[in-house]
């Protein structure tokens, strides 16, 4: 039982440096290799839920015990949160490398890409599941230089320059945070998560503390995306091959960005008003800038990126109430019930946006463009990407009964009755806004008169992309039973205890 | 205390070095100066008054060696820069043959 | 790429082997002395290195030896993953155990498996960085011709 945390790491860095070795002499390996493990790891975290979940599986790697209550090994925790987040990885990586079968065969240098794909997800978990700063660090660096490499899969002029983009503002980013747990180092002389959580509560360094901060909000905000820190992000996102796009938009910037800023700013700092006032109104700031400028754009891969920022906007904004609330030392149920809504949205994004990606993928796929202007009339064609993309597009739009509305209702009532009534008209005018360019994108790709010029490249879609992207829009339906009582005390209500409960993580892993 | 400010100096030149050239090579040995200007400040945090290295040696009897977990740090973060300037630098070259130029002015076809 | 002068082939041609052995000293007192593993490795992956510069790229097979360079690097990999899995069938059911019997301080064979894993992330880190090197020299072939 103690050894479930290090199998999400260790099975998806085995299948990356297995791939280029036997793959060389078996033909077709590195597919099956790698559906096998994103299956696996799936089916597992469904049945972790399943059995019930009533405190950490801590593993201590190495098997050093604490000294004198001081830890010193490197933990890895599975809690609630994590848990969570490892269900999203495991459901998007499952279905982008069952679509990427089909898709991936026009390129020449399939082995690697699977590798690269093994490696990204390893270091996603590896992030998730940390215990200690440092690891945060090193898991972080290995999933992001994984997905740099997988933005210039095509070598194109685009993509070079989009992932030449990404990677210097990435760096700086990463570097960033190596100053700030420098600088974490030095006033706590530790890096186990809950022992830094113990020394900052008994003591008080103000200053370099507040500059701290501010440096890994900088840091991670830029993983996240939000604004002002949001201009590598269309550039990446829409010239990355389709599934690399649905995997870095759906869940590459939760699993980085947003986590590691829950985690931090949660359950290790102490809450301050400063700290919750700058991250509400960066989230309201992303939620309105992003959708704006999605309005006026020609490239449809490039919509849906600037799209992810409104939307990651809306998580934020939903987490930032959450702490205003907190610090004010206001109604806990109206705080739990904005970040259950914030991380609602986190998991209704992933396989929202990972299927708009996946649709747009199969467009290129099939006609080999990515403008408005040539696009057009390809529903009768395109059956069921015409389908899948009105359910999901009406699902982000906060149309009921698709995932979308739920997640954004919570959100709005909770922002209503904690008297933020600007972020509440801010939130509902930005979902008309979603709405309008959405059935902009439905209609100019699916449904307009004027036939799309030109001959489309192959006959029919590979059956693997179209089952993708079925399960994905059933998804979208099933996942609006989240809101059923019986079914949140299972999976959102775990995550959303660790994180009111802001004292018990340090608890937990000291005391056992 | 003036050690680490220059430390952090140190930083910032190497971000003006990031923010302000043309050329594709400049910045990434811009990136270069950020990245050690990390790594000196790591390596820094670590020492006290009138320590010794921290390896065991007959002949000293209670010396007080200096935190040697900085250094571990200082280490692996090495190891993840070698690896992040050799990415930059593979895409640089890849740049030049397909655009014909280093100067990052004329790269620019994607806009919006 | 071309070779050097001659006074350059000659001076690599006895210094090359040294360099090799003072890598491997690093790598194998990784538990004694400063370095380990990954900078012995890189001490290593320098000699090689200096051959090719100074020899020019004519004298080497480049795409049979990039090929074998990272699947020894693959290969160096799995066995490290292997040695740390192994580490929950002898001694207690944990990942990452030190089990291997630890000798007295001070001495080269002690400290139970950590001078295994420092020759194996060795072998890692040269192979690693001269298949770097490798893919960089044969881009540059192919862009000249």
């Amino acid at each position: 039982m103690e050894l479930i945390p290090a199998l999400y790491v260790v099975l998806p860095l085995t299948g990356a440096f297995l791939i280029p070795v036997v793959g060389y002499f078996v033909k077709d390996f590195q597919k099956i290799l790698s559906v096998i493990i994103t299956l696996f790891l799936l089916i597992y975290t469904i049945w972790f839920f399943a059995a019930g979940y009533d405190s950490p599986v801590i593993t201590k790697v190495g098997g050093w015990e604490a000294v004198d209550g001081i830890p010193i090994a490197i933990y890895l925790v599975y809690d609630g949160l994590s848990a969570f987040l490892l269900l999203t990885v495991s459901l998007i990586a499952f279905l982008s490398t069952f679509y990427a079968i089909g898709y991936i065969k026009r390129f020449t240098a399939e082995n690697n890409f699977y590798a690269l794909l093994c490696l990204m997800i390893a270091g996603m978990n590896g992030v998730v599941l940390s215990g200690d700063i440092f690891n945060i660090y090193v898991f972080l660096e290995i999933a992001v230089m994984a997905s740099y490499a997988l933005v210039a899969f095509g070598t194109e002029k685009r993509e070079l320059e989009a992932s030449f983009k990404y990677q210097v503002l990435g760096g700086i980013a990463s570097l960033l945070i190596l100053f700030a747990i420098g600088l974490l180092y030095w006033q706590t002389q530790t890096l186990n998560l809950a022992d830094i959580s113990l020394v900052l509560r008994s003591g008080s360094h103000p200053t370099a503390l507040m500059f701290t901060q501010a440096l890994l909000i900088a840091g991670f905000g830029l993983k996240a995306a939000m604004i002002p820190f949001h201009a590598w992000l269309p550039d990446a996102h829409s010239s990355a091959p389709s599934p690399i796009s649905a995997m870095l938009s759906g869940v590459l910037i939760k699993a980085i960005g947003i986590y590691a800023l829950l985690r931090l700013f949660f359950n290790i700092f102490l809450m301050t008003y400063e700290v919750s006032l700058l991250i509400t109104v960066l989230g309201a700031l992303s939620m309105v800038a992003g959708g704006l400028l999605a309005i006026g754009q020609g490239d449809i891969k490039r919509l849906l990126a600037y799209s992810s920022i409104s939307q990651i906007g809306y998580v934020i904004t939903g987490i930032g109430i959450g702490m205003l609330i907190v610090v004010n030392g206001g109604n806990k149920t109206i705080a739990a019930l904005s970040v259950a809504g914030g991380l609602f949205h986190l998991i209704n994004h992933a396989v929202l946006k990972g299927l708009l990606f996946l649709n747009a993928g199969a467009v290129e796929y099939m006609t080999g463009v990515r403008e408005f202007k040539l696009l057009g009339g390809l529903s009768k064609k395109m059956p069921v990407t015409a389908t899948t993309s009105l359910g999901a597009s009406l699902g982000i739009s906060g149309i009921p009964p698709f995932n979308g509305f739920f997640s954004k209702l919570l959100i709005i009532i909770a922002a209503v009755r904690a008297e933020f009534y600007t972020l509440a008209a801010l939130a509902v005018i930005m979902n008309f806004v979603t709405l309008g360019y959405f059935l902009r994108f439905q209609k100019e790709i699916f449904y307009s008169k004027e036939e799309f010029i030109g001959k489309l490249l192959y006959n029919k879609l590979p059956g693997t992309m179209k089952f993708s992207m079925i399960t994905m829009v059933i998804l979208c339906v099933l996942l609006s039973l989240l809101v059923i009582p019986c079914l949140r005390d299972i999976i959102l209500n775990p995550a959303v205890e660790v994180l009111m409960n802001t004292g018990e993580y340090a608890l937990n892993i000291t005391g056992s | 205390m003036t050690v680490y400010i220059m430390c952090f100096i140190l930083f910032l030149v190497g971000l003006y070095g990031v923010l302000t050239r043309h050329n594709l090579i400049k910045i990434v040995i811009g990136f270069s100066v950020m990245e050690f200007s990390c790594f000196l400040f790591l390596a820094l945090i670590g020492y006290i008054e009138n320590g010794v290295a921290p390896i065991i040696k007959e002949g000293l009897e209670n010396p007080v060696y200096v935190d040697p977990l900085p250094q571990a740090m200082v280490l692996t973060a090495i190891v993840i820069g070698l690896a992040t300037t050799a990415m930059l630098l593979a895409i640089a070259i890849r740049i030049y043959k397909k655009y014909g130029t280093f100067d990052i002015r004329k790269v620019n076809e994607l806009r919006g | 790429m071309n070779g050097m002068t001659l006074i350059v082939k000659k001076v690599t041609q006895l210094m090359c082997g040294l360099i090799f052995m003072y890598g491997l000293y690093i790598i194998t007192h990784g538990h004694l002395t400063p370095g380990g593993g990954f900078a012995g490795g890189a001490v290593v992956a320098g000699a090689f290195i200096l051959l090719i510069l100074a020899y020019g790229s004519e004298v080497v097979y480049l795409k049979k030896e990039e090929t074998q360079t990272s699947i020894i690097e693959s290969v160096s990999l799995l066995v490290i993953i292997i040695l740390a899995l192994a580490g929950l069938f002898f001694g207690t059911y944990v990942f990452f155990n030190n089990y291997l019997p630890q000798g007295e301080t001070g001495k080269l064979i002690s400290a139970g498996i950590i001078p295994v894993y420092n020759i194996f992330v060795g072998i890692e880190v040269a192979a690693a960085l001269l298949t770097i090197f490798l893919a960089l020299v044969i881009y540059k072939e192919e862009v000249k011709t």
